[in-house]
């Protein structure tokens, strides 16, 4: 059974009575470890596919199940925990809270979870030591540099050890450098610890670190194939 | 969920906008401040006003001449028709045994505002006469020297015992008993002090002096007729019977067969209280409403930030939703931090509140030279911060609402 199973998903807007589709009729499927990356120019509808398949939007057309069960039958409220248990969000804008410690940020996730409040300190402290900001730790987003907000953000997404990690152009707003440093992270996060990853990227270098890219244009799929020389950031380049 | 977890990130929220916040929940404040202080004055007040009724006693019955106001329109209100119509010969009626069987005493009262002068000085004072039973109804006793008795009443004897404010004014330190004061060209010899009393109801007795009603009418006021008569029942629990005794009396003294008709007013003092009381409820309750007119704007200043900050925070929202918080996180959030910012405000009020009409009740009772005791109002404090909580909730559903409801991709979108 894939993770992921989409056929013929459509999302469709309307609107002052013109339909506007941002998807048109997309399948495929995404098995449990994968790292597949989405790629597309803007306006070929990878931010909408990667907002339905992470429950942030729903599909107007076509089946989308995950790990089997239509999501039709769901109530926003089931998405939600689902969200919260299942799935963790990178954004481009990182989208920390402001004037809020990273301990606190990261924990976040944990507020909305059935977790007792006397277990978050420790879990979110794994979570911000396996990005390697322990030392940041009471520090407030003001204080980090792009590269180390965007580690607190995978911090955040991973402290609930989701199934899927959903990453929206994370190293859209990066210098290179640090960008590297985020891709291995989630190379990582893949290959050691076994969590899909599905990454939105339009840059062909940093999808090339997936093991799978899906080209989206006009809403449809263009290609969908296995990468061959696929790129390893090394580690040691970077933590030092 | 974990609410102390939710309380300190509402807290710590309401931090991030700290002169916002204290400007919003101002409107709280200052609405939960008027409100203890009108409920807390208000209460003082009326606790003041019995008092003062009750000292006189339970068992005392005034008689004043005149109708019983119907109104404010009643034009026997202001003339009081019948002023004269209580004299000795009523007083003798009422005496009588086999009239009003449980009367104990009958005290006639003539008193005005006379100037008095000793030496060069002069002071407007309340002159009141009366006989030494009135020392008894008033629980006021000469510190020094003694009350004029019968025999000087019949007498018309010039001598008049006065109050501690009449004699500083009048003598200073030195000593009054045996001088001569001088009262609407009259001489008035001196016999006793009053101790510091203070106002008992109608009369400062500091400020008055005491004389014989015989001399009083016939030197002072120039009048045969009394302006009240306190009667002073046997027992508490005979007062309603004498109160009828007496209208029953004086009815057949004066030919009256219509009650409508009567041209005078007996009341208990425990009737008058009752009156008081209900008056001083009413005004409380009035000025406690307008006071609530305030916690009311108050609520909607408190809506109209929780607007703004929903809309500012909308990127905040679409976060948390997508981190999966569900719509009633979004909306417990939010009516938390309205429901905190009022609460607090509630507190500050109280406090403010307590305060203020700790203060007043010095101010007031400096001013009116009387004991304007003050207690702690409890139960109105817990009603103020019952009621700011209540307006953060009330006031506080709707942007809650408004934020629970927006798409976390819209949510996102917003920069």
């Amino acid at each position: 059974m894939s993770l992921i199973e989409v056929k013929d998903l459509a999302k469709i807007y309307y609107g002052d009575g013109v339909q506007t589709p941002a998807l048109s009729g997309v399948s495929f499927d995404i098995n449990k470890g994968d790292f597949v990356a989405i790629m597309g120019p803007s306006g070929s509808g990878k931010s909408t596919l990667l907002h339905i398949l992470g429950f942030l939007d729903r599909h107007t057309h076509g089946k989308y199940l995950f790990e089997g069960k239509t999501i039709d039958d769901y109530s926003d409220d089931d998405l939600a925990h689902i969200r919260n248990k299942k799935m963790g969000f990178v954004f481009q804008m990182f989208n920390l809270l402001p004037r809020t410690t990273i301990l606190d940020n990261v924990k976040l996730p944990l507020l909305y979870s059935d977790i007792k409040e006397s277990g978050w300190d420790k879990i979110a402290k794994d979570a911000i030591k396996a990005v390697g900001l322990e030392k940041r730790i009471d520090h407030e987003p003001s204080q980090l540099s792009g590269g180390e907000k965007q580690r607190v953000a995978i911090a955040r997404a991973l402290v609930l050890k989701p199934e899927i990690i959903f990453a929206d152009e994370p190293t859209g707003n990066l210098d290179s450098k640090s960008g590297k440093a985020i891709m291995e992270i989630l190379q990582d996060l893949n290959e050691k610890d076994g969590h899909t990853v599905v990454l939105i990227t339009h840059e062909t270098y940093t999808a090339e670190h997936a093991g799978r890219i899906i080209r989206l244009h006009d809403g449809k799929i263009e290609s969908d194939k296995i990468v061959d020389h696929r790129h390893h950031a090394k580690k040691d380049e970077f933590f030092k | 969920m974990k609410i102390l977890y939710i309380l300190k990130s509402a807290f710590s929220a309401l931090r991030v906008n700290k002169s916002r916040s204290v400007l919003t929940i101002l409107g709280i404040v200052i609405g939960v401040t008027a409100i203890m202080l009108v409920s807390v004055i208000g209460e003082s007040a009326q606790s003041l006003v019995l008092s003062q009724v009750e000292s006189l006693g339970s068992r005392t019955i005034a008689i004043v001449p005149g109708r019983e106001p119907s109104g404010p329109a009643d034009p026997s209100a202001a003339e009081s028709l019948y002023a004269d119509s209580l004299k000795m010969r009523e007083i003798e009626a009422l005496k009588k045994p086999s009239n009003v069987p449980d009367l104990e005493e009958a005290v006639p009262i003539v008193f005005g505002l006379y100037s008095a002068s000793f030496g060069g000085e002069t002071f407007n004072s309340m002159v009141i006469g009366s006989t030494d039973f009135l020392a008894e109804i008033f629980d006021i006793y000469p510190e020094e020297g003694f009350f004029f008795d019968e025999d000087d009443i019949k007498a018309r004897a010039e001598v008049a015992i006065i109050g501690v404010k009449l004699k500083d004014e009048l003598f200073g330190n030195s000593d009054a008993i045996g001088e001569k004061i001088r009262i609407n060209g009259r001489n008035f010899r001196v016999i006793g002090v009053f101790p510091p009393k203070g106002q008992i109801l109608f009369f400062n007795f500091d400020e008055s002096a005491v004389v014989p009603f015989t001399s009083a009418q016939d030197y002072i006021f120039g009048i045969k007729h009394f302006n009240r008569i306190i009667v002073q029942a046997k027992t508490e629990e005979s007062v309603p019977a004498v109160l009828r005794d007496i209208e029953i009396t004086l009815r057949e003294l004066h030919n009256i067969t219509d009650p409508e008709n009567d041209d005078f007013f007996a009341s208990s003092q425990i009737e008058i209280a009752e009156t008081l009381k209900t008056i001083t409820d009413i005004l409380t309750i009035f000025l406690a409403a307008v006071a609530a007119i305030s916690l009311l704007v108050g609520g909607i200043g408190i809506m109209n930030i929780m607007l703004v900050s929903v809309t500012e925070r909308t990127s905040e929202i679409g976060l948390r939703k997508a981190l999966g918080a569900t719509g009633n996180n979004i909306l417990l959030q939010f009516i938390f931090e309205s429901s905190i910012l009022t609460t607090l405000g509630g507190l500050i009020g109280v406090l403010l509140g307590v305060t203020l009409s700790f203060l007043a009740s010095i101010i007031l009772g400096q001013l009116m030279d009387m004991a304007w005791d003050f207690s702690i109002p409890f139960f109105a404090a817990f009603l103020g911060i019952v009621i700011s909580v209540l307006v953060g909730l009330l006031f506080g559903i709707y942007p809650a609402y408004k934020a629970s409801q927006k798409s976390p991709i819209e949510a996102l979108r917003y920069e």
